[in-house]
């Protein structure tokens, strides 16, 4: 899948942007979101590594990777100066699991599932396609973006491996 | 309190705070398991977040590992891992008993979960004896998993405040048993001012 190819890692709260050929990828996604954006057409991808769903809860922060809402924006921006087509971008979104059963703690125990539907809803804004995700479950997840295909394998420990 | 602008000598400060902690809960650990075990010096760091894990050098191991948050006059999360095999040999060694079966019993669990909870138990002790100061700490979680994948997932209540995590990190091992942990201490910017002023450091 990486065809030998430079692999590049994102780590958390941070984006990169990349064009083929190049694999961008992310190790060991647990509650935090990996949101791929791809176009296609001049094969140029890029990776946030979201952290919390949303920039208001925070106080005076500027880090806008970290947020599901304000990464996907700042992702944007990143992939089309790097030469992107607005039209032909697409979304690959994985992550948001639930990784520590933690009963009196509310919010912690939904944080995956707030930060898929924080990216989602700015995919949304943003009006990008969603084609394919894989979020929720109890296990981490392993992305690699390739910048030539624009597939994104996904690995596990104990549920395998796929390519969205 | 600004992390990326903290005095040297608070972190040696903290440096030393953590080592004596870090030896009782090796202390701790050495009676459950009844052989010597050693650590190193912890290792303090100021990092943002994307860095956090390759300076805590095993992104993609497979680990188990166990997660405590900390409440009270100091609040902050503490985390410890081992490798999945390692956690396996420390639960028979608790339990007395070899399982030839790969994955973890519930049983073996608990016991990994009750070994890590001792040892939280001990450094915040020696922790609260320092700087007088009194706090308390939840249940043990236990998850197996990625490392980068637990170490994520805990990091939220640091995310929401700022960029960049202190952490505190010292490696236990026993060498008679092939044993090693990895301890994380990561305490919330803002509990570190009471913690400086009661050790006396803060002007």
């Amino acid at each position: 899948m990486t065809n030998g190819n430079l692999v590049i890692t994102v780590g958390i709260a941070e984006l990169r942007v990349d064009t083929s050929p190049t694999n961008l990828s992310v190790i060991g996604l647990g509650s935090c979101i990996g949101v791929c954006l791809y176009d296609p057409v001049t094969k140029t991808g890029g990776i946030a590594h979201v952290m919390l769903p949303e920039l208001i809860n925070a106080r005076g922060n500027v880090n806008r990777a970290k947020f599901g809402d304000t990464a996907v924006e700042a992702l944007l921006e990143e992939i089309l100066t790097a030469g992107a087509n607005e039209s032909g971008i697409i979304a690959k979104i994985a992550g948001g699991a639930h990784m520590f059963h933690i009963p009196e703690e509310r919010n912690f125990m939904k944080l995956g599932e707030r930060n898929a539907v924080s990216v989602k809803r700015a995919l949304k804004k943003c009006n990008i396609p969603l084609v394919a995700e894989d979020t929720g479950g109890q296990y981490g997840r392993t992305i690699i973006l390739n910048t030539t295909s624009g597939c994104v394998l996904i690995k596990t420990i104990n549920y395998g491996e796929k390519i969205i | 309190m600004d992390l990326k602008n903290l005095d040297p000598a608070w972190l040696d400060a903290l440096k030393e705070i953590g080592n004596i902690g870090v030896g009782n809960a090796a202390t701790a650990l050495s009676q459950l398991v009844n052989a010597k075990i050693s650590m190193t010096v912890p290792v303090i760091d100021v990092l943002p977040f994307g860095e956090l894990s390759k300076a805590s050098g095993n992104g993609d191991v497979y680990v188990a590992g166990v997660y405590l948050r900390i409440t009270g006059a100091i609040t902050g999360d503490i985390l410890f891992t081992m490798s999945y095999q390692e956690a396996r040999r420390l639960a028979s060694l608790m339990l007395k008993q070899q399982s030839n079966d790969p994955v973890l019993s519930e049983m073996e669990c608990s016991a990994v979960k009750e070994a890590s909870s001792i040892l939280t138990g001990s450094f915040l002790n020696a922790l609260s004896e320092l700087t007088s100061l009194s706090f308390t700490y939840s249940v043990p979680y236990f998850c197996t998993d990625i490392f980068e994948a637990i170490l994520g997932s805990i990091l939220f209540h640091l995310g929401e405040v700022g960029d960049y995590a202190l952490l505190i990190k010292t490696e236990l091992s026993c060498r008679t048993e092939k044993l090693t942990g990895n301890f994380f201490f990561l305490p919330q910017a803002n509990s570190l001012d009471l913690m400086f002023e009661s050790i006396g450091v803060k002007n």
